[in-house]
């Protein structure tokens, strides 16, 4: 392995192609970008350190809606109930049968993959728009499942449940709790790198460039539609595991279709098709309302706050800053963040000739 | 059984669906001409509700003047939305499209509960007469207006269709917009029409639900609804819409008629038409009257 890659493609065989780090140089960056973030905790305050979980989760179950969206081209408006879902059934695998949470967690990501498969079963036979209005039917029926089985949810009130615990040790803290939601990160994302690398992940893209082309080539397009609603479901189940140990209460009223649609503005933001784009559009969808308290904080007594009343009204501009950024960035930058730093990246390596 | 019960909300079954008939034919109508899904179609219905609202309460306009001003404002709303935001995505695949209506909804929501704020505000009374009886029933005049008004709509787009210039044009560039274009129709005027009309005739039903209701951003949740009556009467026929609509607002009220009566489960009234939804694209994903694409490679 060399540190610099040539310009242009000189690669003469597959599993140079399909290495996940191209040079030593950008595996090592990978490596201390993590131990880096692994101080955090002891340099952040708590306000920052709950950002960072948030990003952490968020970008767990948003990589699987671009599993789903961004590589195998289905798109779902119902994420948000799966991730409601992955949370309610860990908080009711950990209530009801004495589940450790450690275990609790991967078997809600499988429980709400057999959920999403179900859901994902109309993707046999639809496509484009008729799938994006049964995912529609998806999030008000599993919403509407949640209010009523209070069994499973405990209905309108919300459930209780238990901090990550394990050999004694209870991650009940942000800075505990903090490693928790890193180390499932870094594994769901090595785990998607990994899918895209293997056949399964190529038959998606081929199912998402040109169906027909695909089935011709003998890929089964009922198998592997249903399965990318399955992997989606299961990312969508452990990011939202994640978070009900995490706040350890899960309420009805979170995992409205708004929530839905902000997951697909973070892999829009991000970069459809893109396995660092999803972390790179959550971080800007969670902070871009975080901002908007900032500014507004800023602005407090001026002009602009006694005419537009922002303190007020914050709630709303902050749902009005969602729309019009999914919208900007689908007119003037489609491919999504992911793309924005390809180029800078190739500016900086191919300085100073721009091709 | 109560048998009174069933005919009232048989009643009330046909009015709405008669309106979500009127909403899904000006969703129908966008995605004919151009191929476009709009799920901003419900804020359509609040905005032009909340404009007309405006206009009456802070000018003190009478209605028909207070109404054709916000006819006038929806369709210059409606060709200006499309110039603007979906003119740069004719092309774009059918996701990027998709998610643009999205956010226009979201952000036009926001705008609308950030403007009026988030309670419902009563309109002010239109007729002198509260209700009239129809067969020994007592039936709101809103009601039989909106009926009334949303069969001419619905006469009203067939005639279009059917014997207008623009209406052939708008048919032939469905069919094919390349042959239409080579044929010499304006095929920009065309999809700038087309979000005109729907959004006009969507501010129609939002004014005729506002003034029973109340305006508020719950309207929007016809946006919502819609999706279940087009994918059941297929997504490109408005016969099928307006079916659609009708069988809708029906099984609504039938499922919350059984509900009152036998399961006492709360809110089939909400979420029966989301099960039809899959069951009709599990069994019959073209819905009843939808053109089946064969595609040829």
């Amino acid at each position: 392995m060399t540190t610099l890659i040539p310009c242009g493609d000189f690669k003469t065989n597959y599993s140079a192609d399909t290495t996940i780090f191209p040079t030593a140089t950008s595996r090592n960056m990978v490596i201390l970008g993590i131990a880096v973030l692994c101080l955090a905790p002891l340099v952040m305050d708590r306000y920052l350190l709950s950002l960072l979980i948030q990003i952490g989760y968020l970008g767990i179950a948003a990589l699987g809606l671009n599993i789903l969206v961004g590589f195998t081209g289905q798109i779902s408006i119902g994420h948000a109930a799966f991730f409601g879902f992955g949370a309610f059934s860990s908080a009711w695998l950990v209530s009801n049968f004495n589940v450790p949470v450690f275990f609790a967690i991967p078997l809600a990501g499988v429980m709400t993959t057999a959920v999403g498969m179900v859901f994902g079963l109309p993707a046999a036979r639809l496509k484009g728009l008729y799938l994006a209005i049964a995912t529609l039917a998806a999030q008000f029926i599993l919403q509407d499942f949640f209010a009523r089985a209070s069994w499973f949810s405990g209905g309108v009130a919300g459930t209780l449940t238990e901090p990550f615990s394990i050999f004694g040790f209870t991650f009940d803290t942000d800075e505990s709790y903090f490693y928790v939601v890193l180390a499932y990160v870094v594994v769901m994302y090595i785990l998607g790198t990994n899918l895209m690398r293997t056949r399964d992940g190529r038959a998606l893209v081929a199912v998402r460039d040109h169906y027909l082309s695909a089935e011709m080539m003998g890929i089964n397009l009922t198998k592997y539609r249903t399965l990318s609603f399955g992997i989606s479901a299961f990312y969508a189940g452990i990011g939202g595991a994640l978070y009900a140990h995490y706040l350890q209460f899960v309420s009805v009223e979170g995992f409205t279709i708004l929530f839905s649609i902000q997951f697909l503005g973070m892999i829009i933001i991000g970069g459809l098709g893109s396995i660092m784009g999803s972390l790179m559009g959550t971080a800007f969808m969670v902070l871009l309302p975080e901002s908007m308290q900032w500014l507004t904080d800023a602005l407090a007594g001026s002009a602009i706050d006694r005419a537009l009343d922002l303190s007020n009204s914050l709630a709303f501009l902050r749902e009005m800053a969602i729309g019009a950024v999914i919208i900007l960035f689908l007119i003037f930058e489609p491919d999504g963040l992911a793309h924005r730093w390809h180029q800078v990246k190739a500016y900086w390596k191919l300085y100073p000739f721009s091709h | 059984m109560n048998w009174d019960l069933l005919f009232q909300l048989v009643v009330n079954g046909i009015i709405v669906g008669a309106l979500y008939g009127v909403v899904a034919m000006s969703f129908v109508l966008i995605y004919k001409a151009s191929q476009v899904v709009n799920f901003a179609q419900g804020e359509f219905l609040l905005i032009g509700a909340w404009a007309c609202w405006w206009l009456l309460t802070t000018y003190q306009m009478p209605f028909v003047w207070g109404f054709l001003i916000t006819l006038a404002f929806m369709m210059a709303f409606g060709v200006i939305l499309q110039i603007v935001v979906l003119r740069p995505m004719i092309g774009e695949p059918i996701i990027s499209v998709i998610m643009v209506t999205i956010g226009l909804s979201i952000f036009f929501q926001a705008l609308m509960k950030w403007m009026f704020g988030v309670f419902a505000k009563p309109f002010p009374p239109i007729f002198e007469t509260q209700s009239v009886s129809v067969f020994g029933l007592q039936v709101q005049t809103v009601y039989l207006m909106s009926l009334i008004i949303s069969v001419i709509i619905m006469a009203g787009f067939g005639y279009f269709f059917k014997f207008s210039k623009m209406g052939l044009a708008m048919r032939a560039t469905a069919f094919n917009q390349q042959v239409a274009q080579s044929l010499g129709i304006s095929v920009r005027n065309v999809f700038a029409l087309s979000w005109a009309i729907s959004a006009m005739v969507s501010a129609v039903a939002g004014v005729v639900v506002g003034t029973v209701n109340g305006v508020s951003s719950a309207l929007s949740f016809f946006g919502i609804k819609v999706f279940p009556a087009v994918i059941l009467g297929g997504l490109d026929s408005i016969v099928g819409a307006v079916i659609g609509g009708l069988i809708v607002g029906l099984l609504e009220n039938v499922a919350h008629f059984f509900d009152s009566q036998f399961l006492n489960w709360g809110n089939m009234y909400e979420i029966a038409p989301f099960y039809v939804l899959i069951i009709i694209l599990m069994i019959k994903p073209y819905g009843l009257f939808g053109t089946k694409d064969i595609e040829r490679v």
